[in-house]
């Protein structure tokens, strides 16, 4: 095996990684701070991305400008899921069953207005690649990882240093002790789920921008994004980038050093191994 | 499937056959302007409406409507309207066999028609043969798994795919004198693929041509990076991808990214629109059963099989409206079957078998005989391209669409 085929599966492993964090950081907030596991988050990166491909890709609309059109959409979405949750107090394990069920309503959305077959958006905003030596460095992908690692270390930073993330961590561990102290947790969660629905608008940008689109691909990522936000902690931004890199990282060195179908084993290995050699992680 | 004898032999049987289906149409339809009456002929199916096979299960769904629709509208069979009991096997061969079986025990269907997928209707076929009913079907892969009897394949893609298949590409290729000297082999594991890439595998050794990579990888594969710096690496003379739906575009795709195009490629099943239309896609090879391209839409039943088809794919939004191998072998189950019921004006399955057995059937895609292992006979698939964004059929020479002809790198 040639330094050029390890070093160009190595950078396709850390694009793959970027995506897993990217898709997974919504999620990852929201099983933390909301105590929701929310599968209707795959739902809602892929109806970002058809309408991504729907104005982007079929009415011509200058790309970035959906893309900023769709989060503050999608963060009315993601406050709404929010809302109906708490009506209806759901909680973390009926959350799976529901937001299941979400993710099937929307599928079946998608399938009525979009039809079951492949739709594609090309993009040519973000084509072509750039070389470094003998490894090319596609500019989607790189524009797409760029974001998604900024994103998780962003929101790291705000939970560390804002008011708002301090805020939202004492609400999770003592929300009577955290509201005595003008800590309004019932809005803070709101913006918590506003934020996921916003991240999952950006990642379906990127699905978009990067996937041929079906959408009875909506859980695609599911098992995969599991394990990295599982691995990389609940609610921890730079733990989600760790361990989405690694799994894809480690998938790719597969692909390029053994037989291919090899690599679906990887990201589970991993986390059977953690399980059992750091339970405390999980 | 090569040489003069088998392409002379395929026009004729496509003109008997395009001859002889305009008069079975017209014998299905004595008074076109008679109105079916009586209790409903019902005949029972599944189809992948949802779940990972919903796009070609939605490309049966349009067919199956439509020719039913066109079926009444010239009468019927034996004077009676027809009735297409339909119901969603959710892509899983689970829930076929359930449905099946539901379908002949409690909706006491007259026939059954087979589902979308060759698991799926390996578990329908087990259903049938279970309650001793004829199953005509579409698109079954694996011809060696179909032992039951009184299955009817609609889709002729001879007893040997897996030998079939790369030896007419290989052919393709060799008649414009740059055949390749070296394969790279990349496959999907899914069941009715893999095994056309092992048997390339073989044929490519008995040829003589170097095997610069064999590699299999997980249906369902999102990144193809890795796998595109292999091939890219091995750098072959002709890329052959045992690929299913949009495999081949995503690894074209990565491939793309590493600046490298494959010099001559084929793609077992790929899904026709987006290869086509992808400037990627350009000298793409794979094999067809049907096109809306002469001389296989010469006949007047294709050609108005191919424009219903155009318009029910437009009206219910598919971005690929051409009818292709699935829409073709599709109409031809449906052909097959109720051509058998107008022959011996007869619902008794035994009867349609024995009759589908010695006689065979007239269909869009050809005469389709049943007299070889398992009910197949004669491989009447073709080569097809992408030649200036669309797909065009390239061999065997004599059936290749006016004006083209296979191109190699």
């Amino acid at each position: 095996m040639s330094a050029t085929l390890l070093g160009q599966s190595i950078l396709s492993g850390i694009f793959a990684g970027s995506l897993y964090a990217l898709i997974g950081l919504g999620m990852s907030l929201s099983w933390r701070y909301l105590r929701v596991i929310n599968l209707a988050h795959f739902a809602f990166v892929f109806f970002a991305a058809y309408l991504t491909y729907e104005f982007a890709g079929v009415r011509g609309v200058n790309p970035f400008v959906v893309a900023l059109a769709l989060v503050p959409l999608f963060f009315l979405l993601g406050v709404l899921q929010q809302v109906l949750i708490l009506r209806f107090s759901i909680n973390e394990f009926s959350s799976i069953i529901v937001t299941y069920g979400l993710a099937i309503v929307a599928e079946a959305v998608i399938q009525l207005i979009w039809s079951a077959d492949f739709v594609r958006y090309e993009n040519r905003a973000m084509h072509g690649n750039l070389a470094l030596g003998t490894l090319l460095f596609p500019v989607a992908d790189l524009v797409m990882a760029g974001i998604a690692i900024g994103l998780c270390f962003a929101v790291w930073a705000a939970l560390h240093f804002t008011w708002l993330g301090k805020a939202l961590r004492a609400g999770l561990d003592n929300p009577q002790i955290a509201a005595s102290f003008g800590v309004p947790n019932q809005r803070l969660l709101l913006l918590v789920a506003g934020s996921a629905g916003a991240l999952a608008a950006v990642g379906g940008f990127f699905v978009a921008v990067l996937y041929t689109l079906a959408p009875s691909q909506i859980f695609s990522w599911l098992g995969v994004v599991f394990a990295a936000v599982l691995l990389g902690g609940l609610g921890n931004p730079i733990g989600l980038v760790a361990a989405s890199l690694l799994i894809g990282i480690s998938e790719a060195i597969t692909m390029a050093v053994t037989a291919p179908s090899w690599a679906p084993v990887v990201p589970f290995t991993i986390l059977i191994l953690l399980l059992v050699l750091w339970p405390e992680r999980v | 499937m090569q040489g003069r004898n088998f392409a002379d032999a395929t026009r004729r049987s496509m003109l008997i056959a395009g001859f002889g289906l305009t008069l079975a149409v017209g014998a299905l339809a004595p008074a076109t302007a008679q109105q079916p009456s009586g209790p409903p002929i019902r005949i029972g199916g599944t189809l992948a409406l949802t779940g990972p096979l919903a796009q070609t299960g939605a490309i049966h769904k349009i067919v199956g409507d439509l020719f039913v629709e066109q079926l009444n509208k010239k009468g019927g069979l034996l004077g009676r309207p027809v009735e297409w009991v339909l119901l969603d096997d959710q892509s899983k061969p689970d829930v076929t066999r359930t449905l099946y079986e539901r379908l002949i025990t409690v909706d006491k269907v007259d026939l059954i028609i087979g589902p979308y997928a060759t698991a799926s209707i390996l578990s329908a076929m087990a259903v049938a043969q279970r309650y001793n009913k004829i199953l005509v079907h579409s698109t079954f892969g694996i011809p060696k798994l179909a032992t039951y009897e009184r299955q009817f394949p609609g889709w002729p893609l001879g007893f040997e795919p897996e030998k079939g298949m790369p030896t007419a590409a290989l052919d393709a290729l060799n008649s414009t004198g740059k055949g390749p000297k070296s394969i790279a082999i990349v496959t999907s594991k899914f069941p009715s693929v893999q095994f056309v890439a092992a048997g390339a595998r073989e044929v490519a050794k008995s040829r003589g041509l170097k095997e610069a990579l064999y590699l299999e990888f997980e249906f369902g594969t999102r990144d193809f990076g890795p796998i595109a710096a292999r091939v890219r690496e091995a750098d072959a003379d002709f890329l052959f991808m045992g690929a299913i739906g949009l495999e081949g575009n995503q690894l074209l795709e990565a491939l793309e990214k590493l600046n490298y195009k494959p010099r001559n490629h084929f793609y077992v099943y790929p899904t026709p629109g987006p290869m086509a239309s992808s400037p990627l896609g350009d000298g793409a090879l794979s094999n067809t059963a049907f096109e809306n391209l002469p001389p296989l839409n010469a006949s007047p039943s294709a050609a108005a099989f191919a424009k219903g088809f155009n318009e029910a794919a437009a009206k219910a939004g598919l971005p690929y409206t051409e009818p292709e191998t699935q829409a073709g072998a599709s109409w031809s189950a449906w052909e097959i079957l109720t051509g058998a019921v107008a022959a011996t004006k007869s619902l008794d399955d035994k009867v349609l078998t024995e009759w589908l057995k010695k006689n065979g059937a007239d269909t869009i895609i050809g005469h389709i005989s049943f007299n070889g292992p398992n009910n197949y006979g004669p491989d009447l698939m073709r080569i097809k391209q992408v030649q200036k964004g669309k797909w065009v059929i390239i061999w065997p020479k004599d059936i290749a669409t006016p004006g083209y002809s296979p191109q190699a790198k």
